[in-house]
């Protein structure tokens, strides 16, 4: 089922009677089946959109659609969502079993076809054991399952995570994440996925937003937005190691470094601008290469594969990771390049990207 | 005006700034003291720590407690076992005509106001406080979670009904009891004009057993809801939102919101309170007195409203052979209590969860 926000809004105020935009005019739609990371840093609304969408928190302004349906004002209990916490909430008095029954115990379902979905729900998260546990009993990465079980037993219409691997450790954390990318083609439902964490959300989600103080910066596929960020803020936002973002001026539609130019942009008006460039978009020149600067090596790290090259662009520090086999371990300095589209040219006031689309 | 407003002001900051100062030189000057007698005591080989066996230490820390438990509890119950079993036991000149092991249980149990009335008479000291215990605690338990739920809902004057709930508890039970009974009054009372009864006889002269017991046990039930209500509400504050986010989404219906998850999710508390007001309204004795008076008995009636505690008193009263009854008495309240409360955690086992 499809899943529309519009204009989603929502303030909250505190006693003092000050303002605190959470989710800010955000509109989205999430196509029916696919899952959507929403991926910003801690505090930026992400939990908030959730629990609006889940019907906990009133939206101060906009709309919720269900498909055809405005749910903006319907109570929680009607919407048919499942919900994982970001500590799961598992009742801690009741077995995993009964954690996982509660939901359909409050649904019109035959006692038998309820027991039958408990263990089915169980044996696809992989809990079909540990039944008789309470979740005390249970390992973290076991609890989150048993609360995914408990959020999909009833068919929800619309899954919704809150933040669901963050308690786990980093193995578990990578295999959990396949577990649920695998749950949720397995059962087709539209998911919405929080995380603060970009790596997690780029291979988990079809699609992902991400937010910035309730703001939505971009909304596109991972690899997409990784390749085309909308804004130096999304740039930023995405990438391990982080993208390179220096100061530069453009001058007769040619970027400066270190007082030479580097490459040609015709719609890039002279003036000064943000630029951004990962480090593993910069390689070792050829010869017959025009757009290429030569910079000198400060330090320089063999990582496996690659190698990390220490240099400065226009007074900053830059970071380039190349081929191990286009660098020699002595060598003083070396000529460097990078696709053009690989280079991104950012308005400096609104931090927009100037030379893209 | 307001410079003499940010004059106090800034007064009230120095002195509590001095305050914090002096109070944190002293826990410095306290601290250093401390590491040097004990670097005194280690040099002497008198450390506590080190010198002592555990059980040795445990008991030098125990010792305060026990010595005030000793004087006034342990020894008074070996007392009790030492006099229920002493035969006309003469207390001026501290004479006993001999020994018996059960005779004064068997007096005790005998007498028409402890278990069995007589035909004539309603009520027994026994049949008194049973009556109070199995009605008064279910309903007040039951009465103060569904309360506290309430209170937890509500959230304008929250603080003001909380305060509410909570006065009986700091209010004199004897002049709460006087209100109650002024409340019930035949003439003029507050609850015969409420509901219209007329000179209605509530616990004076000429009312029945059970009109008496009832306004007993309205008492009774009233006076312990403060607590309760304040120990329930506070743990039911102290639940995780989540889960009732969490069921909220499951679309749980409010009854059994509360019998799946508050009840259970609290039920180390309301343990605690079922057991503590069992044993409590099983030495109920205040509450009557305020009403019936020491007696226990209304005017010109013909049945006693006695507790079995009253019954105790009423022969601590009498001195001389009539201790080692009053001790017989103490020993049966004492093994209802105990056998009751071992039930209870039997029972407990399954239904509580920690
Ligand atoms: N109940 C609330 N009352 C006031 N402010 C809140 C409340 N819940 C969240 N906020 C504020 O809204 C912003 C977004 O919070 P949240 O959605 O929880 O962020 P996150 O992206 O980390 O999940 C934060 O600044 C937070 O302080
Ligand atoms: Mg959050």
């Amino acid at each position: 089922m499809e899943l529309r926000l519009e204009n989603l809004t929502k303030i909250f105020t505190n006693k003092t009677g000050t303002d605190t935009t959470a989710v800010d005019d955000l509109s989205i739609t999430i196509d029916s089946g696919t899952l959507v990371g929403l991926l910003g840093p801690s505090g930026c609304g992400k939990s908030t959109t959730l629990f609006m969408i889940a019907g906990l928190l009133k939206p101060t302004r906009g709309k919720i659609f269900f498909g055809e349906d405005d749910v903006t004002k319907l109570a929680p209990e009607k919407r048919g969502i499942g919900l994982v916490f970001q500590n799961y909430a598992l009742y801690p008095h009741m077995t995993v079993y009964k954690n996982i029954m509660f939901p359909l115990e409050n649904m019109d379902v035959p006692r038998d076809e309820a027991i039958q979905r408990v263990k089915e729900m169980a044996d696809l998260v992989g809990i079909g054991t540990m039944l008789d546990r309470k979740p005390a009993q249970l390992s973290g990465g076991q609890q989150q399952r048993v609360a995914i079980a408990r959020a999909l037993v009833k068919k929800p219409r619309v899954l919704l995570l809150d933040e669901p691997l963050s308690n786990l450790d980093a193995r578990l954390r990578l295999q959990m994440r396949e577990e649920i990318k695998r749950i949720q083609r397995e059962t087709g439902i539209t998911t919405v996925f929080v995380t603060h964490d970009q790596e997690e959300a780029m291979s988990i989600s079809d699609k992902m937003v991400v937010l910035n103080f309730g703001v939505e910066q971009q909304y596109s596929a991972p690899q997409e937005m990784y390749n085309t960020p909308a804004n130096l803020f999304v740039a930023k936002f995405l990438g391990n190691p982080p993208i390179n973002s220096f100061e530069a001026d453009v001058k007769d539609g040619a970027v400066i470094f270190n007082d030479q130019k580097f490459m040609q942009f015709k719609e890039v008006k002279d003036g000064s601008y943000i630029i951004g460039i990962r480090p593993e978009h910069f390689r070792v020149a050829e010869k017959d290469s025009k757009d290429k600067i030569k910079v000198d090596i400060k330090e320089i790290f063999h990582v496996g594969r690659d190698t990390m090259i220490h240099f400065e662009l226009n007074g900053q520090n830059i970071r380039a990771l190349v081929d191990s086999d286009s660098v020699g371990d002595n060598d003083k300095s070396v000529e460097l390049t990078c696709k053009r589209k690989r280079l991104y040219v950012f308005d400096k006031d609104t931090g927009k990207v100037i030379n893209h689309g | 005006m307001a410079s003499l407003i940010k004059n106090i002001k800034s007064s009230f900051r120095k002195m509590t700034t001095s305050i914090k100062t002096f109070f944190w030189d002293m826990r410095r000057a306290f601290n250093a003291r401390k590491k040097k007698i004990g670097a005194y005591l280690d040099k002497k080989n008198l450390n506590l720590a080190t010198k002592f066996p555990g059980w040795a230490r445990a008991l030098i820390y125990l010792s305060p407690a026990l010595i005030v438990l000793s004087v006034f509890t342990f020894w008074p119950i070996i007392n009790s076992f030492r006099l229920m079993l002493y035969e006309g036991y003469n207390m001026s000149n501290n004479t006993i005509t001999g020994y018996t092991i059960f005779g004064n249980f068997i007096k005790v149990i005998n007498d028409e106001s402890f278990l069995f009335a007589a035909s004539h008479t309603e009520g027994t000291a026994v049949m008194n406080t049973l009556i109070i215990v199995f009605i008064s605690v279910p309903v007040s338990i039951f009465l103060s979670l569904f309360i506290s739920v309430a209170l937890n809902g509500i959230k304008p004057l929250k603080g003001f009904f909380q305060t509410i709930y909570f006065l009986p508890y700091v209010t004199n039970t004897i002049a709460i009891g006087l209100v109650i009974a002024y409340m019930f009054k035949a003439d003029g009372g507050l609850v015969n004009e409420l509901f219209g009864l007329g000179k209605f006889s509530w616990v004076e002269q000429g009312a029945e057993y059970w009109r008496s017991m009832f306004v007993l046990i309205f008492y009774a039930t009233w006076g312990t809801l403060a607590f309760k209500i304040m120990v329930f509400l506070t743990s039911i504050q102290g639940i995780d939102k989540q889960y009732y986010q969490a069921a909220a989404i499951d679309a749980t219906p409010r009854r059994r919101i509360f019998s799946r998850i508050t009840v259970p999710l609290i039920s180390p508390m309301i343990f605690y309170i079922l057991v503590t007001s069992v044993i409590g309204a099983f030495k109920i004795y205040n509450q009557i007195v305020a009403l019936f008076g020491v007696t226990g008995r209304p005017a010109g009636a013909n049945y006693t409203m006695q507790s079995i505690v009253m019954y105790i008193y009423q022969y601590i009263d009498g001195g001389g052979n009539n201790l080692s009854i009053a001790a017989a008495g103490s020993l049966i309240l004492f093994g209802i209590i105990l056998v009751l409360t071992l039930v209870q955690m039997q029972a407990s086992k399954k239904r509580v969860h920690y």
